[in-house]
């Protein structure tokens, strides 16, 4: 035993270098003769772009060459494409307007790309673009929906009423039908927050062009480098997969952000070419805010039908999402497959339909966020069934157990496409409760009073898909790429291995719970085995990592490329100790033959693979390096219960969560510390959207929350002390067992929080507040309350 | 950004006059101001220079008066870029009265900044276009009364600008009168500074 193998808590490998100031960040890395660039943005949300003179920035000193949207439309560069094409109603495909990398005649954003200065230093390329004069043509700007729904101004010319496209699932008519029947009918209209993903390491690029082979090397913070080349390659720049690597090295966090093309990438990498240097670029902190792609931005109205006894009936929701100014990559996908498939939740509401209208707006395009769409559904639905609960006068516990699916139920099929592989949320809902001590709650609320203290607890409930995805079923949905994953494992001659994974790991630990499924598999300590992944030119290919899909994939596809190699090995053990090959079995690291006391260490075979002197070479080859690509057979479906309790200072809105319970199922647990860890994170960020992040854009278009002084992230002092635990049943989709857990965090808890602080305030008959729930909006919901009731 | 107050000049209209008429004294007292040249009866450009927060830029403002109605008081609007630091544009309706000894401006002024202005600095411009102002009245106050006998007095008026505009409730603000560029552009340089300020 390696004690390194499937359910170690091993420590992560690779913290000793980022700890140590060691890691190698694109910006770490120096390319000789590198020059730097400057992107000069546009500080208008939507102007036509009437003239850019660039004769004085050229002539400054240091200056290499400057080049605009006219440049790169006359060399016939492409448009950024979108990843997923979305149907509208009547089946005609949703509006994908161009999307330039300079802009080209309109900026459509504040922040948009207008020209890119390249210069010997980054401040000789800053000051060069104070040079250029831009004339623009100030148009008038939409960033409400409402507003670019009426389709006054439009974003794009080529699209009516701003609207991207008019989506639907379900079955509207048995919707209607169970509305007809209910003693019940609940409703709620939400906003769903903007949000800035705030990696700790802003977006940078290097790009490369080498003359003598007409290669293009493109190192960028990529959380997908494979999906980065061909996007980029194939229809932004026409330029080959074989003349193009891209290289995603040490990643400082992505939580979806970077999983997109970016237009920067294309511009340096063409730019390099012309300027026949590589070049550098890396964002400014007020660059990342105002250009990398947002997160959520709902708003939807939504009503549930329950009978008498507050049996669910039918589900109906109406959204509107905001998908910014251009599409991104995956920006179509996340409001509706990644959304409103999700609604039947832990349910088994039996109708459901759902309709989702996206819309062009002046502001940053909106994309995945951790969570994306997952967190937005579970959202309106916790919040929906806490409303219902209360209006209708049953608990919220009950409620939720009445409608809830039962473990026998799976596979359930929901009425909104996705079929529900196993799970048991009644299980973790009643650990939930148990943990939190939720039945001496009331308690608990009599001595907050005594204190002048408001205290709340609030419920959510959730099962999310991930694990994207399988790629005839993401296709069938209008995915325009597989969604596999590959994974090469090469054993070196002395019996240390190399694996190449198509995922890639941006704070995730991926080197160390990777290799702890190597460990298991054949037997050897982690330290004999590295994960390399990011590099285009060294992993056969891979779609990368996003939807907590690396392990559920990325994880299957090692596996089976052990196994082969386990396959293979026997067959050589077999003809060096001359034994059939059925009788040749592997443990523990050595192969041993059946009935006997011979064995070999796996050591002894590798070296063999690649000196077959006594090597059966009619039936296999030499070598030991084997591949294997893996498509899953579904979604994975991790759920679980979260239950927040708070206490809210009357006096000041102050709310201060108290405890915060998370009970996940997330399937087989690799390295319970990790996993452990993720959810920390996810659950920071998922009280950071309840209680302390918004985005906010004025009516102009300008981003007022722009950076740390206005966007607040949280930080360990608003955070309490997690008590979380995993607990479920093994995945059922793919042959490792696991579900994913890097986005369960963020998606269980914004309604948790916002129905404890509900709870909190519902003496005071406060029944609704938006997220973020700032102590100033909660001071203001109490005012209100008191004026509400001097009145009456 | 909307603001609005009034200032109190304590010194006697013609005096405020003149000094309004005087482009060295508004130079002097225009924070950050570089540069000031007409380019019509109704129109001028200044250059000044400014900081918000961590934004700083030199803008290159162009201003214009309207709806002239001496000596009581106008519309002045105009436009600023500051480069990669953005854009600031608005205006300010200016209206002049006798008080007492003294001359009240009362002035409102609506301004909108863009880009990295607006990003870093949107909760940085209110606070700092009311120091600036105060800081130009109380340069003004100075430049107008020096030498009067109203010595003792004068430090007296402009103590009130300091404090109401801590207060929050005031800013800029501006003057004048007769029509002619000068008034206008210590408006414009205002809404300058109230805008880049």
């Amino acid at each position: 035993m390696t004690g390194t193998g499937i359910g170690a808590s091993v420590k992560r490998v690779e913290d000793q270098r980022f700890l140590t100031g060691n890691g190698n960040y694109t910006d770490d890395i120096n390319r000789p003769g590198q020059s730097h660039a400057w992107i000069l943005r546009s500080p208008h949300a939507h102007a036509t772009l009437n003239s850019v003179d660039i004769s004085k920035a050229v002539k400054a000193e240091g200056v290499i060459a400057v080049f605009t949207g006219a440049d790169m439309a006359a060399d016939g560069v492409g448009s950024i494409p979108c990843g997923w094409q979305i149907h509208n109603k009547d089946g005609s495909p949703m509006m994908e307007p161009g999307h330039p990398p300079l802009a080209h005649e309109k900026v459509r954003y504040v922040g948009d790309q207008v020209a890119i200065v390249i210069a010997a230093t980054r401040d000789a390329a800053r000051d060069a673009a104070e040079l250029i004069e831009v004339d623009y043509g100030v148009l008038p700007a939409v960033v409400d929906m409402d507003s670019a729904l009426a389709g006054g101004t439009l974003v794009h010319d080529d699209v009516p009423n701003n609207r991207c496209f008019d989506w639907e699932i379900g079955e509207k008519d048995a919707v209607d039908e169970a509305f007809a029947k209910a003693d019940h009918v609940v409703s709620i209209d939400l906003v769903n927050n903007r949000l800035i993903p705030n990696a700790m390491e802003p977006r940078a690029a290097i790009s490369d062009f080498d003359r003598s082979t007409s290669q293009y090397t493109l190192f960028t913070t990529s959380q997908n480098p494979h999906v980065i080349r061909l996007l980029m390659g194939a229809f932004v720049l026409q330029i080959p997969e074989h003349k193009l690597r891209v290289v995603a090295p040490d990643v400082g966090g992505g939580f979806g952000s970077k999983i997109f093309h970016y237009a920067e990438e294309a511009i340096l990498t063409w730019a390099a070419a012309k300027v026949h240097q590589p070049i550098k670029w890396t964002a400014e902190r007020s660059e990342s805010f105002a250009t990398d792609a947002h997160g959520r931005d709902h708003e939807s109205h939504a009503e549930l039908a329950l009978d008498k006894s507050g049996k669910f009936l039918g589900l109906r929701v109406a959204t509107k999402a905001n998908i910014g100014a251009y599409l991104s990559t995956f920006g179509s996908s996340v409001p509706t497959y990644l959304y409103a498939t999700l609604m039947a939740g832990v349910y088994t509401t039996p109708a459901i339909y759902a309709e989702v209208q996206t819309v062009f707006t002046n502001t940053v395009p909106v994309d995945a966020y951790r969570g994306a769409g997952r967190p937005e559904c579970t959202y309106l639905l916790e919040r929906l069934v806490t409303k219902a609960a209360r209006d209708i006068g049953i608990d919220p516990v009950e409620l939720r157990k009445m409608n809830m699916i039962q473990p026998d139920q799976y596979p359930y099929q929901t009425p909104v496409a996705l079929q529900y592989d196993c799970g048991d949320s009644p299980a973790t809902f009643e650990s939930a409760l148990k943990a939190s001590d939720y039945a001496g709650f009331e308690k608990r609320r009599t001595d907050a009073e005594k204190s002048g203290k408001l205290r709340g607890i609030g419920i959510s409930t959730y099962i999310e898909a991930c694990g994207i995805a399988p790629s005839a079923v993401a296709g069938a949905l209008g995915a325009r790429a597989g969604l596999y994953e590959s994974a090469q494992v090469r054993v070196h001659p002395t019996g240390s291995v190399t694996v190449y994974t198509g995922t890639h790991s941006h704070g995730q630990g991926h080197e160390t719970t990777f290799a702890q499924l190597v460990s298991e598999s054949f037997g050897i300590p982690i330290d004999q085995i590295e994960i390399s992944h990011g590099d285009t030119d060294q992993v056969q290919f891979g779609m990368g990592t996003y939807g907590s899909r690396s392990l559920a994939v990325g994880g299957p596809a090692i596996l089976n490329a052990c196994n082969k190699v386990i396959d293979k090995a026997k067959k050589i053990a077999a003809h060096i100790m001359e034994a059939d090959v059925s009788d040749i079995e592997f443990a523990d690291g050595k192969f041993t033959v059946a009935g006997t006391d011979k064995e070999m260490a796996f050591a002894e075979i590798s070296l063999a693979a690649y000196v077959p002197h006594n090597y059966p070479i009619e039936e296999i080859e030499p070598g030991l390096d084997e591949n294997a690509f893996y498509d899953p057979l579904n979604f994975s479906f991790p759920g679980g219960a979260h239950i927040c309790e708070v206490e809210i200072d009357p006096e000041t809105g102050d709310v201060e969560v108290i405890s915060f319970t998370a009970v996940d199922d997330v399937g087989r647990v690799v390295n319970p510390m990790i996993v452990e860890g993720q959810v920390h994170g996810g659950l920071a960020q998922g009280l950071g959207q309840a209680m302390l992040e918004g985005c906010v854009y004025d009516d102009d278009g300008q981003l007022l929350t722009g950076s740390y002084m206005d966007y607040t992230m949280p930080r360990a002092d608003d955070l309490p002390n997690f008590s979380v635990a995993t607990q479920g049943v093994m995945g059922a989709s793919n042959p490792l067992e696991v579900k994913g857990v890097g986005e369960v965090g963020a998606i269980g808890s914004p309604p948790a929080v916002i129905n404890a602080i509900l709870d909190a305030l519902a003496p005071l008959g406060v029944d609704d507040i938006s997220m973020p729930a700032t102590s100033q909006k909660v001071w203001q919901a109490i005012q209100e309350s008191n004026v509400r009731q001097a009145a009456e | 950004m909307e603001m609005s107050g009034e200032y109190k000049i304590n010194a006697t209209r013609e005096k405020v006059w003149a000094g309004l008429n005087d482009p060295e004294i508004l130079k002097q007292s225009i924070p950050g101001c570089e540069e000031i040249d007409q380019t019509s009866d109704t129109s001028f450009t200044a250059k000044v220079t400014a900081k918000v927060g961590p934004v700083k830029a030199k803008f290159a403002g162009s201003v214009q008066l309207t709806d002239i109605d001496a000596p009581n008081g106008y519309r002045i609007s105009g436009e600023g870029k500051g480069g990669a630091a953005g854009f600031a544009k608005g205006g300010a309706n200016v209206q002049l009265e006798d008080d007492g000894d003294g001359t009240l401006l009362k002035y409102e002024v609506d301004a909108q900044v863009g880009g990295k202005l607006a990003q870093l600095g949107a909760r940085l411009i209110d606070g700092t276009a009311k120091k600036m102002a105060s800081q130009f009245f109380e340069n003004f106050a100075e430049a107008v009364t020096e030498g009067e006998d109203g010595a003792t007095d004068a430090p007296a008026a402009a103590a009130p600008a300091p404090a109401s505009a801590a207060a929050g409730q005031v800013t800029a603000m501006s003057q004048v009168g007769a029509g002619t560029w000068v008034s206008g552009l210590v408006v414009a340089a205002i809404v300058l500074f109230a805008l880049f300020g």
